[in-house]
């Protein structure tokens, strides 16, 4: 998301930079820039305005007692981060809890938003931590919410509280109160009320939704909102700030490309701050809402922070521990310890969004969408279909071995000859890295060079014989 | 008084606009999420508009966004007609699938659903009760399996049966994934060995903002969308994203949707629409 943001101020910014000197009128070229871009970002019109006023004007009062070109352009993008963050919700805020468990969330928002796909993620999040939500089904309007409820409790472990089948009936208010009650007879600390998607201007559910908050007196109401969401963010959070509250916003579908100025409307204008992204089909891809990341991602300087926080959960530490160890004793690196990178690779979610979060990854947005996930899954292949003699040591892989793996694996020779090569190449940098400095703590991270993109990979050969054993000796040559 | 009647009468009256109604009216536009690029086209025509014909040329303005193409239902003259329904998370492809379902049976022809979203928890119980409803037979197969052996079976029954209308629905899935966008060319692509598919339509959110774009260019890309329906029209967003996707991408709307229930589709109508934007 926002990526198109990010890669307008980069290129804004670095123009900027590129400038002696900045005077009046850069600052007012660069502000117009950022109201195109904003716009085009889906954030209203009135939030832009101010936006783009307040940065034109602590520009121009640094400007004044600035030296140097270099420095004013960094100046600038210094307010326009911290402007970001401040909007954003300046520092992001945790769910409060109850004195009295249950601590209880009510879910609020437009129909298909996300909130029964959410209420799952949240209950998977807070359970995770050793809280023991309950899930409560009250949207008893679209057909089968309330199974579509069910299936997600089971699938992450989290008991729904389901009374009505829904389709149209039942009363949701007294599902809710009746869920809460339950909660605390059995002593749930947690109650999640999934609600029905009602639009702003419909008075009689907006008042339905009005009479669930007073009968559960929930500690939490989110506002759950799709980050697609245009200019009708403003409407729709007024209405909502209007005819049930909210204390918090949720972001939904930030795994899509969509800019998410909303995200920037709705902070701004409903001064509610953003609590949780969502961005997945699984219910892990659920994160708390970091203003300052996301600000740094607006900005083209990537998300190296929950980069890093992902690869710490998906690179167990024995792993890292032992590959550390390893490097240290100097042992080479083998390409069983790469098929260990490569599943917590695979763990850590798909490529492209890894890629993503990279500082610059702006520049390179199409590769990036272009990235094929099979890659990984077809490199596992292959070193999956390799004995433990040949992945300690690969220097053992004559023809007739590769012919063998590139049957197993259901891929050519040439591409288990090309696996080789690179990893061969790889192998000797990381000597001799270690024969340089190599800093602590970077094993873990020490990815041996992928294939990264697939154009990238070289083409292959136009082979001569058809005997794949012959085949494989030829391209070694 | 809507904006764009009183923009009319300003112009009618003063014979120039003041430099705050343009902002106004920038706004307006704005708001309605046409997006910052036809909006400068829009007021750019509209400042060279004469105060005699105002009404009619702003209008017109507008209506020349539009894409000239057919906005008729496309039908298979030789059996059944299959219609896809492809469109992002949320959209309202399930409820879509069920209403037109309801459309063509009222019209009366037969028709049959696939429930070709095996994806999301309980989608597919989601359509059986919709079938129910509108007295529809809803074809479905396993949860988690494979759409395409879904779309292939369901294709292939309604062949046998000899419907009229075959309405296949997928699960919803963001244009970006292009993994997801693979699976969904394999639908079609395996739909098409038992008949072709001779309507997709992509459901677009009102709501959504300047997305749409991305969404309708990336689907069409993929499995070539021949009408776009523009759902939950019925709240407080005009949908202005659909002009632009119909200027940019000339990609007839051919549906709106405006409600939960079964009848509450109705094909679209243009003037209505543009008036919509601005009221």
């Amino acid at each position: 998301m926002f990526d198109s943001l990010s890669s307008r101020f980069s290129s804004t910014f670095s123009s900027l930079r590129s400038r002696g000197k900045i005077s009046k009128n850069d600052i007012d070229a660069t502000c117009a820039e950022i109201r195109q871009a904003l716009l085009e970002s889906d954030v209203a019109l009135e939030v832009v305005e101010s936006f783009v006023a307040e940065i034109a004007e602590k520009s121009t009062t640094a400007l004044a007692t600035m030296q140097s070109g270099t420095n004013q352009a960094n100046a600038i993008f210094e307010i326009v981060n911290a402007s970001l963050i401040e909007i954003l919700g300046g520092s992001a805020r945790r769910v409060r809890f109850a004195k009295n468990p249950p601590t209880v969330i009510m879910l609020a928002g437009l129909q298909g938003a996300g909130k029964t796909t959410l209420a799952g993620k949240l209950a998977k999040f807070y359970a995770d931590q050793g809280n023991t939500p309950l899930l409560v089904a009250s949207d008893l309007q679209r057909p089968n919410a309330v199974t579509q409820l069910q299936v997600v409790g089971q699938s992450i472990g989290v008991p729904v509280f389901a009374p009505e089948a829904g389709n149209g009936v039942g009363d949701p208010v007294k599902v809710a109160k009746a869920g809460v009650e339950f909660a605390k007879a059995k002593q749930y600390n947690m109650v999640i009320v999934d609600t029905a998607g009602r639009l702003g201007v419909d008075a009689d559910l907006m008042k339905q939704a009005g009479d669930i908050r007073d009968a559960v007196h929930p500690d939490e109401i989110l506002f759950v909102v799709d980050a697609m969401i245009g200019q009708d963010a403003v409407r729709t959070s007024q209405a909502f700030l209007d005819g049930v509250g909210f204390d918090g916003v949720v972001l939904t579908k930030l795994d899509g490309d969509a800019r998410g100025g909303a995200a920037l409307s709705i902070a701004s204008l409903t001064k509610r701050p953003i609590m949780f992204a969502s961005s997945g089909e699984k219910l892990s891809d659920f994160d708390i809402f970091y203003p300052e990341r996301m600000a740094s991602r607006i900005l083209g300087m990537g998300d190296v922070a929950t980069l890093a926080e992902q690869a710490k959960k998906a690179f167990d530490g024995d792993t890292s521990e032992k590959l550390e160890a390893k490097f240290a004793r100097g042992e080479d690196f083998t390409l069983e310890d790469f098929l260990d990178q490569l599943s917590a690779m695979s763990k850590m979610g798909s490529m492209s969004k890894l890629l993503g979060m990279l500082p610059g990854s702006a520049g390179m947005k199409k590769q990036i969408d272009n990235f094929d996930e099979g890659e990984i899954v077809r490199t596992k292949a292959i070193v999956e279909s390799m004995t433990p003699i040949e992945r300690r040591d690969p220097k053992v892989l004559n023809g007739s071995r590769r012919s063998r793996i590139a049957k197993g694996s259901g891929r050519a020779v040439s591409e288990v000859n090309n696996l080789v090569e690179r990893f061969s190449a790889a192998q000797k940098m990381m000597k001799q890295v270690r024969n340089g400095a190599m800093p602590a703590g970077m094993a873990g991270m020490g990815l041996p060079p992928m294939p990264a993109v697939k154009a990238s990979i070289a083409p292959k050969k136009k082979s001569k014989s058809g005997n794949p054993a012959k085949r494989a000796i030829e391209e070694a040559q | 008084m809507g904006l764009f009647s009183k923009f009319i009468a300003k112009i009618k009256g003063e014979n120039s606009f003041a430099p705050a109604d343009w902002q106004d009216l920038e706004g307006e536009l704005l708001a309605s999420d046409i997006g910052p690029t036809l909006t400068r086209e829009l007021l750019e025509a509209g400042r060279k508009v004469k105060s005699e014909n105002a009404q009619e040329a702003l209008m017109q303005t507008l209506t020349s966004h539009l894409c000239d193409k057919s906005r008729q239902p496309l039908t298979n003259p030789d059996g059944t007609t299959v219609v896809m329904i492809v469109g992002v998370n949320g959209t309202g492809k399930t409820t879509s699938v069920a209403k037109l379902a309801s459309h063509i049976k009222k019209s009366g022809s037969s028709v049959v659903v696939a429930a070709g979203d095996t994806f999301r928890a309980a989608a597919v119980e989601q359509l059986q009760t919709w079938g129910q409803r509108i007295a529809v037979e809803v074809i479905s197969g396993k949860a988690n399996g494979d759409p395409a052996s879904v779309a292939f079976d369901a294709a292939k029954r309604a062949k046998e049966m000899k419907a009229d209308y075959l309405v296949i629905d997928t699960a919803g899935r963001l244009h970006n994934k292009s993994d997801l966008m693979a699976e969904l060319e394999k639908v079609k692509r395996v739909v098409e060995k038992i008949s072709p598919v001779n309507e997709v339509l992509l459901t677009i959110d009102a709501t959504t903002g300047q997305n749409g774009l991305a969404q309708a260019k990336i689907f069409s890309e993929s499995v070539n969308v021949t009408g776009i329906i523009l759902t939950k029209l019925d709240g407080s967003a005009r949908g202005g994203i659909a002009l632009a996707i119909e200027h940019e991408l000339d990609i007839p709307i051919k549906w709106i949707g405006t409600g939960e229930s079964e009848g509450d589709l109705a094909p679209f109508d243009p003037d209505a629409y543009i008036q919509g934007l601005l009221a």
